[in-house]
């Protein structure tokens, strides 16, 4: 695991490529290839991509989506709940490259998603084309949100009982009950899940692929997808992967934090 | 849009809370499983698109057409030994690297502990690059135990996090009954820990397995010819490079595909609740 990630941080200073002279001979080329990652159009664009799709798909969508889910599980029991848990698990069970189809599928201009339109009488458009960045975070979370709500139905399954009831007959409502004791009691397992989610979602390549590809016109490259762009298409071996070794750090700069969290939690 | 009928009907008394949460769930519910719909439609659809329908004269003409050994079973049998592959690789140094973990105090343990999580953060994509160029270098492209312990080392850190914690829980006395009879520390791992913690480890065996199954990237890169690769990476190639994409035959395939993994996360599931296998991977 080690010896990629510093033969990476090597390989960023070097021109090494696919095809041609370099292929054999990579040259020491210093900070080139980060010093042409700022004045390259693409990368701020794709480094902006990114933090939009973390942001939104998984610290947004997956982590409230996951916890909302398991609040009403709490509170609802029985049959639908293990139908709905079932049918949520089974989109984040499914090989990624089914999933990344079905959601290719979905938002297609034919697709289920502007059939439901249709019969709301409202003109779908190529959600694909139009909103690549939309689709693709919807898509993520439909994917992902399993993981949040398995975690989150873990942790409130342990919040003790006759708290929650002293609450209730202190005359504490709903919101406030779940505002200043359940959330609280949790914190340590929603720290954890952001934090996971977070890395998880930072390595999203193939739904991406499979559905935009990066397109239309980088509208969609995340960084991921960017260094699998420059290094294999277009042959950059050293740019592709001083691309990658931003991806790095910025994952271990979470993997820190993460790690802190989790001491944090048992001293 | 559900938020609000979350807890706030709480002042309405038990059954209309519980209404409402049902309500809400079966929206949610609704909502993901509507893009499934489109692949079980359309595997039993011959002349299916895009287009969610029900099929005119629904057949199974199209997992018929898939079928077919250079379809469906190489690709499978790949998918097969690699996961297998990448499974016992995880498990043979998942237990033996939990051990001493698990079993001797020492002052490098945490540190060792802390620097596998952190690797469990590393995103795999980025890393790719690199292999990839590893990979040239040492002319492994395209080999099938090269891929399987790039694979392996990918899955690593969660498996000896998950086999540390169901380490932790077999008791420490059966062992030291035995190493009072003289066993070593390596006989008493494979005769007592081992059988005891056979649980544990199927679920680590599954869940690296589901894993590598599902893996597209790390194939879809490292291996080259048709013979080697996945169903992941047959799959795509199959709708990336065709013409006009079968949508039908796409759809039955991917069901294919999916089955093995769906039924042995049930299996997991079943046998020891899904929260035990992830509590297994979470607690710290």
């Amino acid at each position: 695991m080690l010896a990629p990630v510093a033969w990476s941080f090597y390989a960023s200073f070097t021109n090494a490529a696919l095809s041609g002279k370099a292929a054999l001979n990579p040259q020491w080329v210093g900070l080139d290839n980060y010093a042409r990652m700022l004045t390259d159009s693409v990368f701020p664009l794709s480094a902006w991509l990114t933090v939009v799709f973390v942001a939104v798909s998984a610290i947004l969508g997956q982590n409230a989506l996951g916890l909302v889910i398991a609040l009403l599980m709490t509170r609802s029991g029985g049959a639908t709940a293990s139908l709905v848990g079932t049918v949520v698990v089974a989109s984040w069970i499914l090989p990624e490259i089914v999933a990344a189809f079905a959601a290719y599928a979905y938002f297609s201009q034919d697709g289920t998603l502007n059939q439901l339109l249709g019969m709301f009488g409202v003109q779908g458009t190529n959600w694909l084309y139009a909103f690549p960045m939309a689709a693709i975070i919807l898509a993520n979370v439909w994917r992902g949100t399993a993981f949040s709500m398995l975690v989150y139905r873990a942790a409130l399954s342990q919040v003790p009982r006759d708290v929650s009831e002293a609450a209730l007959m202190d005359g504490a409502r709903g919101w406030q009950r779940l505002a200043f004791i359940t959330l609280p009691i949790i914190r340590g397992s929603i720290a954890t899940n952001l934090m996971l989610i977070t890395l998880q979602t930072l390595a999203v390549f193939t739904l991406i692929w499979v559905m935009t590809a990066g397109g239309p016109s980088n509208a969609s490259t995340t960084l991921p997808v960017l260094a699998y762009q420059e290094a294999f298409k277009l042959g950059d071996i050293g740019y592709g992967t001083a691309i990658a070794s931003v991806l790095i750090l910025i994952g271990v700069v979470f993997g820190a934090v993460y790690v802190r969290l989790i001491r944090g939690a048992k001293p | 849009m559900l938020a609000g009928k979350r807890p706030t009907a709480e002042a309405g008394g038990r059954p209309r809370v519980r209404l409402a949460a049902n309500a809400a769930l079966a929206v949610i519910g609704l909502c993901f499983v509507l893009p499934l719909a489109w692949l079980l439609l359309a595997s039993v659809d011959p002349h299916a698109g895009y287009e969610t329908r029900w099929p005119q004269s629904p057949s199974f003409a199209n997992f018929a057409a898939v079928l077919t050994p250079g379809l469906l079973f190489q690709p499978l049998t790949n998918s097969f030994l690699l996961s297998a592959g990448t499974a016992v690789v995880n498990l043979a140094v998942a237990v033996l690297a939990a051990y001493p973990l698990s079993r001797y105090q020492s002052r490098f343990n945490k540190p060792f502990l802390y620097a596998i999580l952190f690797g469990t953060s590393l995103p795999v994509t980025a890393i790719m690059v690199p292999v990839y160029g590893l990979f040239v270098q040492l002319q492994l492209l395209d080999s099938m135990p090269a891929t399987i312990f790039f694979m392996a080392t990918t899955t690593l850190p969660m498996a000896i996090w998950m086999t540390k914690n169901f380490m932790d829980s077999v008791p420490l006395e059966l062992e030291e009954a035995a190493w009072m009879d003289g066993a070593s520390g390596l006989a008493t791992l494979r005769r007592i820990v081992v059988p005891l913690m056979r649980q544990g480890l199927g679920v680590v065996f599954i869940f690296v397995f589901i894993q590598a199954w599902g893996n597209f990237f790390v194939p879809f890169i490292l291996l080259l010819s048709t013979s080697k690769q996945p169903a992941a990476v047959s799959v795509f190639s199959f709708f990336g490079q065709h013409g006009a994409i079968a949508y039908g035959e796409l759809a039955a395939f991917s069901i294919l595909y999916s089955v093995p993994v769906l039924i042995l996360y049930t299996v997991v599931a079943r046998g020891s609740g899904s929260a035990f296998a992830l509590s297994g991977a979470m607690k710290g």
